[in-house]
């Protein structure tokens, strides 16, 4: 077994993640079985190859010097907040974070 | 009177008319035989009446439209040049942002999100004069190889309604071949452009990674994702993503590299040019009736005076394991925005984090709960090495079987999918086996080359196949040319 009931239970807590316990029980076995099979790529020796990490050649990519510092209007504040599923303009509130 | 009895008599025919190209919406508005908005009309009641049975579209705009027709309709009485898209009418990927129109990923956590800004792919194409008609149902944040794992309904094949359209952009595919729109943008992470093209019987095109700005596409595996047409018929294909090529500021991995005329090298000989046939491509697992078809397709090439290479892609069979390990970890950490605090739902809890963690569960169905539990399990501490890590190496050995390959070939033509169009249902209850029948996609995916999905014949006349060439970063235009060559020797009829 690759992934036990604790190691789903402690990612989904990394991920704040819910889940009823029929849906641990079947993502454990399903996520098993996927893990079984990336398995295979053990059978390829890697210790030499630098992981790719930049699909693109720098010559491919824009020049990443720093750019001229404009000033552009963004006033998409109003209309993000208004789809907010809690606004209080100019802000988002969510439940308290500290207890006193 | 008489003269405008004739009128309506040629405005019947042509709303009887699914075959719309981009050059024939043009030539009609320039001829005035049909207004902008006549035709964005049109489209709508072919919508209405077909889509309650396909569920392609899942949000339409027609206020959005009607402003674009009325633009075009405005040049054409002027008498000024229309722009390259004028009046096309088009559907977008439900992953892909519009500013004021509803964008909801094909998820619940997302349900009543609306954009205040639009991709720059959907920016551009407007301003090209495409006409944005609405949009397409996929799978959730385009995760899955079916549409079933929407959250609003699963999509049903045009050409075959009791079988899946593919996935993820299945909306988009379903749309362009059942005559819903002229042409489509979906999204290719592992093979969601191309996939669905195949099943759907329609060209289907990715261009390289950082060809078309990823501005306003809502992530999924960002070093994977990008945004390509569908479109019935090769040439519009290469319409589109001329459009929609080329840098853009606001996404930092959009390239500089310039961005050719695509369209000016279809039509031109493909004799003399060396075709790559790799052998791990053709080994077990396909479809027997996938492999005639793609046989003859490959037999049209060799007519036409292509060289047939036969070569190795020795890492091929280790692609869906690496890509299943990139592509859910960069998405365990791209759908970390998902906490219901500044958009999209919120289930409401005294403490913030489970607030957090209520929305979450509540929000992503199973496929994404699944690849977000995966996703963080291989980057968390003490697996990352063993997982992440090897799967970035083993990206980079994928990657170097393409370099290889190119140095003895000019394109690579494989199936675009094991397996055609499936029932619907058939294959929900197993990931792993889902996740398998992408084997031919997610290698280019990885690699960062571009590839197109391009109809191949029918199994017994019914069951689309698609072949799928791929060719050397930014070589866009000869991916395009040998589409467009085996699309005029009768491929899609073979």
């Amino acid at each position: 077994m690759k992934i036990s009931r604790e190691d789903v239970l402690r990612v989904a807590e990394l991920a704040y993640l819910d889940l009823s316990e029929a849906e641990l029980e079947t993502y454990r076995a399903q996520i098993d079985e996927i893990l079984e099979y990336i398995g295979k790529l053990n059978e390829l020796d890697t210790a030499k190859v630098q992981p790719m990490a930049q699909v693109l050649s720098e010559d491919q990519t824009a020049d990443t010097t720093l750019r001229e510092d404009l000033i552009v209007p963004c006033a998409v504040a109003e209309d993000v907040l208004r789809h907010a599923p809690d606004p209080e303009p100019p802000y988002f509130r969510v439940p308290k974070v500290m207890e006193r | 009177m008489a003269k405008e009895k004739k009128r309506t008599g040629a405005r019947v025919e042509l709303a009887m008319t699914t075959n719309w190209s981009i050059d024939g919406v043009k030539d009609a508005l320039r001829a005035k035989k049909i207004s902008a908005r006549e035709l964005a009309a049109d489209f709508y009641k072919r919508i209405e009446s077909r889509n309650p049975q396909l569920n392609a579209f899942l949000t339409l705009s027609p206020e959005r439209a009607r402003r674009q027709t009325d633009r075009i309709d405005a040049l054409v009485a002027e008498g000024k040049p229309l722009p390259p898209l004028a009046g096309v009418p088009v559907a977008v990927k439900d992953v892909i942002s519009t500013r004021g129109i509803k964008t909801t990923c094909g998820s619940k956590v997302l349900e009543n999100y609306v954009p205040p800004y639009d991709a720059t792919a959907v920016e551009r194409l407007e301003a090209a004069g495409a006409v944005i008609l609405g949009k397409t149902n996929c799978d959730e944040f385009a995760m899955g190889s079916s549409n079933e794992n929407s959250a609003y309904g699963p999509v049903k094949n045009p050409l075959v309604e009791d079988r899946v359209p593919g996935g993820s952009s299945g909306g988009s595919a379903a749309a362009v071949a059942a005559g819903l729109a002229v042409a489509s943008l979906g999204t290719d992470t592992g093979g969601s452009i191309r996939q669905p093209g195949s099943f759907c019987g329609i060209p289907a095109m990715m261009g390289s990674y950082g060809r078309v700005s990823r501005y306003g596409l809502i992530a999924f595996a960002s070093s994977l994702d990008r945004i390509g047409p569908l479109a019935r018929n090769v040439k519009d294909a290469a319409a589109i993503l001329q459009i929609i090529a080329g840098r853009d500021p606001q996404d930092s991995t959009s390239t500089t590299v310039p961005v050719p005329d695509y369209r000016e090298e279809l039509g031109k000989p493909v004799k003399g040019l060396r075709l790559g046939i790799p052998k791990e491509y053709f080994a077990e697992g396909m479809d027997a009736g996938v492999r005639k078809k793609i046989e003859a397709g490959v037999e049209v090439f060799r007519k036409l005076g292509c060289s047939l290479v036969e070569i190795h892609m020795p890492h091929t069979d280790y692609a869906i394991a690496a890509y299943y390990i990139i592509a859910t970890a960069e998405a365990s950490s791209n759908l970390a925005r998902y906490d219901g605090v500044r958009y999209g739902l919120r289930v409401d809890d005294d403490s913030l984090l489970a607030m957090y963690r209520k929305t979450r569960g509540a929000g992503f169905g199973a496929e994404v709960k699944r690849r977000i539990v995966l996703g963080t399990y291989v980057l968390s501490a003490g697996y990352y090495d063993a997982y992440y890590l090897k799967g970035q190496k083993v990206r980079a050995l994928i990657a170097q079987d393409f370099r290889d390959a190119f140095t003895k070939v000019d394109a690579i033509l494989t199936p675009t999918s094991p397996v055609p169009a499936f029932k619907l249902g058939e294959r929900t209850d197993d990931p792993l086996q889902m996740y398998l029948a992408d084997i031919y996609t997610v290698t280019g995916s990885l690699a960062g080359v571009p590839g197109i999905s391009v109809p191949c014949g029918m199994i017994e006349g019914k069951l689309p196949v698609g072949l799928q060439i791929f060719g050397a970063p930014f070589a866009e235009t000869r991916v395009l040319q040998l589409a467009y060559a085996l699309e005029q020797a009768g491929g899609a009829a073979l």
